[in-house]
């Protein structure tokens, strides 16, 4: 008999709750639950407020904002430039082909192609860019040594061992010291040409120049209008046998216009006019001689 | 026949995927109290590669983890009566269980103590095709055993092979690799009602469980209960329960017969509410504190104080004295243990070599049993308590929960029963292959 009062309660759980309990004892479920569940509610909340663009742009502008305060500090600015290892011009040059303007954050600077841009320069052959300590942009290059002097249809221009332009020159008289090459072909020969000059120096300031004929092969001219002609091979061996007949006959003293040594088996002299007659004539007066 | 197969080895199945989960519930639904035993498997024995029997008969490979305890609803006579009442105590007994492991069950080996067991006693013989007896012999020597006709509407819960001689020898346990020519086996088959067994699965399912093995409970409150030389040389384990009284008879580790009586405790306590007018609540508090069977003359002199709130002083102030219920009490656990020693008479129990009765479960435990019951059953009865199991709450390791232990260890090491065997292949129809070979050879 129980009193009306006090409500019988079933110890018994309901199906629903029996179920419930079993889902929450799942290993699954429950890992589910501490680390899926709140990872979902992050990835929501902060995907809903992401996909509002006025959002986005206060993110991005304040990004933006933090970069360029980063930026500009003082410890990051670059205020002067420093060129080293060139000359006066090439140093102005340079300046030229840089416009930057200073101070600028080295945040700012594409060093690569500033190396790119000086190394474009001709007179430049390599050129190494970097920011030093103390906010200076050092530009060290290694300056072009003009070799010789290139004489073309548009002018003297200097040009260095390996045959690559250097610069314009006004005159010949301005580097008097060069040697001088002309000819179509005569900067990718420039090696053989140094070593014609050099094989020459006991001619002295006899020697004119070189030039180069069709591209193959040289032609060494001295002071009144005498050509050497050299063959396109073993021309330095040709040049030394001409400067030892020179020097055992005193060859270039002599009243010819050109030695040709094209054809080493038989090299040949060219005598000007006067001297032709007078040859002949010789010739003439010693019958049994000559023929 | 096949059905048969294949709805036990669908629940070995679901045993064996049960064990490598490593958790299993055990569920005791007996007419006063279902109990629910959560196990994990994960002790040395488990992974033990070699066959047989572990050591502690397998009991070392698993501990308790959650043990529940409800009062039983809508259950009589250990048959499911009232199935949305049943279902409600089985989903407390669980959800308490669970709560107490911090683990989810999904597999359940339950027991069934009413449902009018039937044991039949088979045998079959065959010819060994071999010199040796083979594992497909034990199949075949199984498969010749006669079936009877257990009748429409039962269902076999327990078919175990017993015995098996090989010629003139017998009593071999295990004849495989031996030398013979006939091979003969003893079989025991227990069916039990298939309604209630459809009502157990029904209402198990409905609590989201699957059934992984089902047994009667008087089998396994015998393996709890009775030590190993009692299961060898021949014991009756009586389970007394609140609406059944479980027997079973043990002989040389194997049940072969099992029975029960539809008389349990319950029956004392409404016995009590009716001779006393008092409500059953009541009389069963009465029969758990004072009650008794054998009178004294102290016992004519203690009063009980019945009470009652009915509001009438006389009626409310009622005192008993203690003989007086004794006087109530004994007559029906008198009836009770005259059924049950009829039961023991009519299954030959009188023949074993050893007559070791041993009273289990929660009846058991009314104080006097032992002596009355050796005046009705013979002079070698004892109380049983069940074996100590690990992780077992002390609530838990009264006489009451015999069966549920049993289960346990039932769960941890079945025994060997028919469908754990092959079918040989004989059983599968040849005739078609025969038509085929036929045609071909009239045809070509």
């Amino acid at each position: 008999m129980r009193s009306l009062s006090r409500a019988y309660r079933d110890p018994a759980p309901s199906r629903w709750r029996y179920r419930y309990q079993r889902l929450m004892l799942t290993p699954g479920f429950r890992r589910m639950l501490r680390v899926g569940l709140p990872l979902l509610v992050v990835a929501g909340i902060g995907g809903g407020w992401i996909s509002q663009p006025a959002n986005r742009d206060t993110v991005a502008a304040a990004y933006a904002q933090v970069r360029d305060q980063i930026q500009n500090r003082p410890e990051f600015l670059v205020t002067a430039m420093a060129v080293e290892g060139a000359d006066a011009g090439l140093s102005a040059e340079i300046r030229r082909v840089l416009p930057v303007e200073f101070p600028v954050s080295s945040f700012l600077l594409d060093l690569e192609e500033m190396r790119q841009t000086v190394g474009a320069v001709a007179a430049v052959e390599s050129a190494r860019v970097r920011v030093r300590p103390g906010g200076v942009l050092e530009v060290a290059v290694t300056q072009r040594v003009p070799a010789a002097v290139w004489r073309t249809r548009d002018g003297l221009k200097l040009i260095d061992a390996s045959g690559t332009y250097v610069a314009p020159l006004a005159n010949r008289a301005a580097r008097p010291d060069l040697p001088l090459v002309a000819g179509e072909g005569a900067d990718a020969a420039l090696a053989e040409a140094l070593a014609l000059y050099g094989v020459s120096r006991p001619l002295g300031d006899e020697l004119r120049g070189l030039v180069r004929m069709g591209a193959r092969r040289w032609d060494v001219v001295l002071a009144d209008g005498q050509k050497v002609m050299l063959p396109a091979e073993g021309a330095v061996q040709a040049m030394e046998r001409v400067l030892a007949l020179d020097e055992a006959k005193d060859l270039f003293g002599r009243d010819i216009a050109a030695v040709d040594m094209r054809n080493s088996a038989r090299p040949t002299i060219r005598l000007n006019p006067p001297a032709m007659v007078a040859l002949r004539r010789v010739a003439e007066q010693e019958p049994g001689q000559g023929q | 026949m096949r059905e048969l197969y294949e709805s036990q080895r669908a629940m070995r199945n679901m045993r064996q995927a049960a064990m490598q989960r490593g958790v299993i519930a055990i569920l005791d639904v007996g007419t006063s109290k279902i109990a629910c035993l959560i196990l994990r498997f994960d002790g040395p024995e488990r992974f033990r590669d070699s066959d047989g029997v572990g050591s502690m008969a397998g009991q070392s490979s698993f501990r308790v983890i959650g043990a529940a305890t409800t009062r039983s609803r809508g259950v009589r006579f250990g048959e499911i009566d009232a199935m949305a009442e049943t279902e409600r105590a089985v989903r407390t007994a669980v959800q308490a269980a669970q709560k107490m492991a911090q683990v989810r069950v999904d597999h359940v080996i339950a027991c069934l103590s009413g449902a009018r067991p039937r044991s039949y006693g088979l045998d079959g013989a065959i010819d060994v095709h071999g010199q040796m007896v083979e594992e497909q012999d034990i199949g075949r020597v199984l498969a010749a055993c006669e079936m009877p006709d257990y009748g429409a509407g039962r269902h076999v819960i327990h078919a175990q092979p017993v015995n098996f001689a090989l010629d003139h020898r017998s009593g071999l346990a295990d004849p495989r690799g031996q030398i013979g020519n006939r091979l003969t086996c003893d079989m025991h088959l227990l069916t039990v009602e298939d309604m209630a067994v459809q009502n157990m699965i029904h209402a198990i399912g409905r609590c989201d469980l699957e059934l992984a093995g089902l047994a009667s409970s008087a089998y396994v409150s015998g393996i709890s209960s009775l030590v190993e030389d009692e299961q060898e040389l021949g014991s009756a384990c009586i389970d007394m329960g609140g609406g059944s009284t479980g027997i079973s008879i043990f002989m040389k580790k194997h049940m072969i017969y099992a029975d029960s009586v539809r008389m349990g405790g319950d029956h004392v306590t409404s016995d009590i509410s009716m001779g006393l007018q008092v409500s059953m609540s009541v009389a069963e508090r009465i029969k758990t504190f004072y009650g008794g069977l054998v009178a004294t003359g102290m016992d004519d002199r203690e009063q009980i104080e019945i009470g009652g709130d009915t509001g009438d002083w006389e009626h409310d102030r009622r005192k008993v004295s203690r003989a007086e219920l004794i006087g109530i009490m004994r007559p029906r656990v008198e009836e009770i243990l005259e059924e049950v020693r009829g039961r023991l008479d009519a299954a030959g129990f009188d023949h074993l070599p050893s007559q070791q009765i041993v009273l289990t479960g929660g009846g058991s435990q009314i104080p006097g049993l032992d002596s009355l019951a050796s005046k009705i059953l013979g002079q070698q009865v004892r109380l049983g308590r069940p074996l100590r199991v690990q992780g077992l709450p002390q609530a838990a390791t009264g006489a009451a929960f015999a069966s549920a232990v049993g289960l346990a260890l039932f769960a941890a090491h079945p025994q060997d029963e028919w469908w754990d065997f092959e079918i040989p292949a004989e059983r599968y129809p040849a005739r078609s292959f025969k038509r085929a070979v036929k045609w071909f050879k009239d045809n070509w």
